[in-house]
């Protein structure tokens, strides 16, 4: 044989990677190319005009653009870490539970099939300031006498987003650390005990090492989606009222389809895709080290 | 014995309190989907009633009448994109499928140089948020006429599926024993028979869950289907959604009643599989 013959593993990964070229990357270099042109949807000629790096200056220099750049960082590093604590408590709770269990983990599961946009619309429903189940109840029990505008005001819209967002993504979180849980093993604890350790202690010093990686694993997934927020966000409030819920890709989805300036949309777009390879560069290096740390690596 | 009874009182203490505090979570989490099921069958006036009605009065079938007639209010062509959906859904699940299969087989199967950097490579494409992804493939689509077209939806989420996929199906070939495959081999069978007949029985269900995990992404997919899709003929269900909201009104009932539609077939599939669903993924992450 003299041809050259690819190896059996390359064979195999080249359908993934041709349809993850041909959807991803070669979208992604246009769009890399575009952001350098003052490209606008209606007017198709301005895709050859070389503007250099004037749509990255303009970001830069945008104030809404850095508050909107802010407010996604602030909503990604509370909500995740909420729903990774809540998500523990969650587990431990479950956990603990010996009768009806299974039942307990499927109810669970509830919010993980529901589709992003629909708990953006659910959640408005529920915080609307004139039929909202919240408003409808703190009034009913006489809590309040006002209707409290959870979406219009700016703090409490961002609150709703953030109890949105947590609700449909908690479970996530729960589920996998459950399963880590049930990997822990007995003995070490059953030591423990008898070593005269505070269930605090148990927890601390030998529970939580072995559910370390299982934390990691769902923070690795969900990094991989958490512009999933985007349809919750943009259903809830689109950013408003006047900008003051903007988030990274609400800005850039108005921008580039609203207002159709394309190449300015895809050097913002360039930047949040930077910002989402990072964290789920982060969350796989945590990953690699907990396991490690576990001697499962390999 | 008074230090007995205490540590009885407070053993007491502490289940209550953890039965309180699991119903109070569950609660949390039951409410706002059961609020959504409940509103479908009401009428929107006792929905948008003031002072509220608690009590439901008034329950009827009439919001998934009007979802199914075709012409009911605001004429959402509903059973059109349930087909869409399901197409669109159910197409690019097989495919992914096979594609992850064979990419989760040489990650789980061979060693290579690079394999760790092709491992991340593949997955940091599903981390590109769908907003800044739906720009730029709104102009590609455009030019190539895939705009609009079940086609054109179905490979992006081939594309969006396939790192996922093969992230869980190599998760469970890895615990498929080589010695296994082996075997087969000195016994005549070729690499591909030894696959197709003892590998994939093993893994089967693990490539199940896989499907079910990339069929509920692709159901649900909001962020690049609403730019993607104009009419009727490719719209899909959570796009559809939006149909119900006009300018300054939004019809809530047939709202959930569409919601309930969404929510069955996906609570379905995720009942059915959820414990290998749960395997899947930890086994993938941790031992992978």
């Amino acid at each position: 044989m003299s041809r050259f013959r690819p190896p059996p593993w390359f064979v195999l990964l080249l359908p993934a990677i041709i349809i993850l070229s041909a959807v991803v990357l070669i979208p992604l270099l246009l769009s890399l190319y575009s952001s350098f042109t003052p490209y606008r949807l209606t007017r198709p000629e301005t895709l050859y005009k070389w503007i250099g790096t004037y749509n990255y200056e303009k970001a830069i220099e945008s104030a809404h653009f850095w508050a909107a750049f802010g407010r996604t960082i602030l909503l990604l590093t509370i909500a995740l870490n909420l729903e990774m604590l809540m998500g523990l408590g969650l587990a431990l709770l479950v956990n603990k539970v010996t009768y009806g269990q299974r039942t307990l983990r499927t109810v669970m599961m509830f919010p993980m099939m529901f589709s992003p946009i629909l708990v953006g619309f659910q959640f408005k429903f529920i915080f609307n300031d004139n039929v909202g189940l919240v408003n409808n109840a703190l009034q009913s029990l006489g809590l309040s006498n006002v209707a409290i505008p959870w979406l219009v005001d700016g703090q409490l819209a961002f609150f709703s987003i953030l109890v949105a967002e947590m609700w449909s993504s908690t479970s996530v979180f729960a589920i996998l650390i459950l399963a880590g849980l049930f990997a822990v093993p007995r003995d070490p604890i059953e030591a423990a005990k008898v070593d005269g350790c505070t269930p605090w202690q148990s927890f601390r010093h030998i529970t939580l090492p072995y559910i370390m990686p299982f934390i990691y694993i769902a923070l690795a997934i969900r990094s991989l989606d958490v512009a999933r927020a985007y349809d919750i966000v943009q259903i809830m409030t689109n950013g408003g009222p006047a900008r003051r819920t903007e988030l990274l890709w609400t800005l850039i989805g108005r921008t580039g389809y609203v207002d159709a300036k394309m190449g300015y949309a895809n050097a913002m777009g360039y930047i949040s895709i930077f910002l989402a390879i990072f964290f789920t560069i982060y969350f796989f290096r945590k990953l690699n080290a907990a396991r490690s740390e576990l001697g499962m690596a390999g | 014995m008074n230090e007995n009874l205490q540590y009885r009182i407070r053993a007491r203490l502490l289940k209550v309190l953890h039965f309180v505090t699991l119903f109070i979570a569950m609660a949390i989490i039951c409410v706002p989907g059961l609020w959504v099921v409940l509103n479908s069958f009401r009428p929107t006036v006792e929905i948008m009633a003031k002072p509220p009605v608690w009590v439901p009065g008034d329950l009827n079938l009439d919001n998934y009448r009007a979802m199914f007639g075709a012409v009911g209010e605001g004429g959402v062509p509903v059973l059109q994109y349930f087909t869409n959906s399901l197409i669109i859904s159910v197409t690019s699940t097989l495919i992914a499928i096979l594609v992850g299969m064979a990419g989760g087989y040489a990650f789980a199967r061979f060693r290579f140089k690079g394999k760790a950097s092709i491992f991340i490579g593949l997955m940091l494409t599903r981390a590109v948020p769908g907003v800044s992804l739906s720009l730029p493939l709104f102009i590609v689509m455009a030019k190539t006429g895939l705009i609009d077209t079940h086609m054109g939806l179905i490979l992006v989420y081939v594309a969006l599926n396939v790192p996922f996929t093969i992230w869980l199906i190599d998760g469970f070939f890895r615990q498929v024993p080589v010695e296994l495959a082996e075997a087969a081999e000195i016994d005549g069978c070729t690499r591909w028979q030894a696959f197709w007949k003892v590998e994939f029985p093993v893994a089967r269900a693990g490539v199940a869950s896989a499907g079910i995990f990339a069929f509920l992404t692709s159901w649900n997919e909001y962020a690049l289907a609403s730019q993607l899709t104009r009419s009727t003929f490719s719209k899909t269900m959570p796009v559809g959604l939006r149909d119900f909201t006009s300018e300054f009104t939004i019809n809530w009932g047939g709202m959930c009643a569409l919601a309930v539609l969404m929510i069955i077939p996906a609570l379905i599939l995720t009942f059915l599989v959820q414990k290998h669903l749960i395997a899947g993924l930890t086994f993938g992450g941790v031992k992978g």
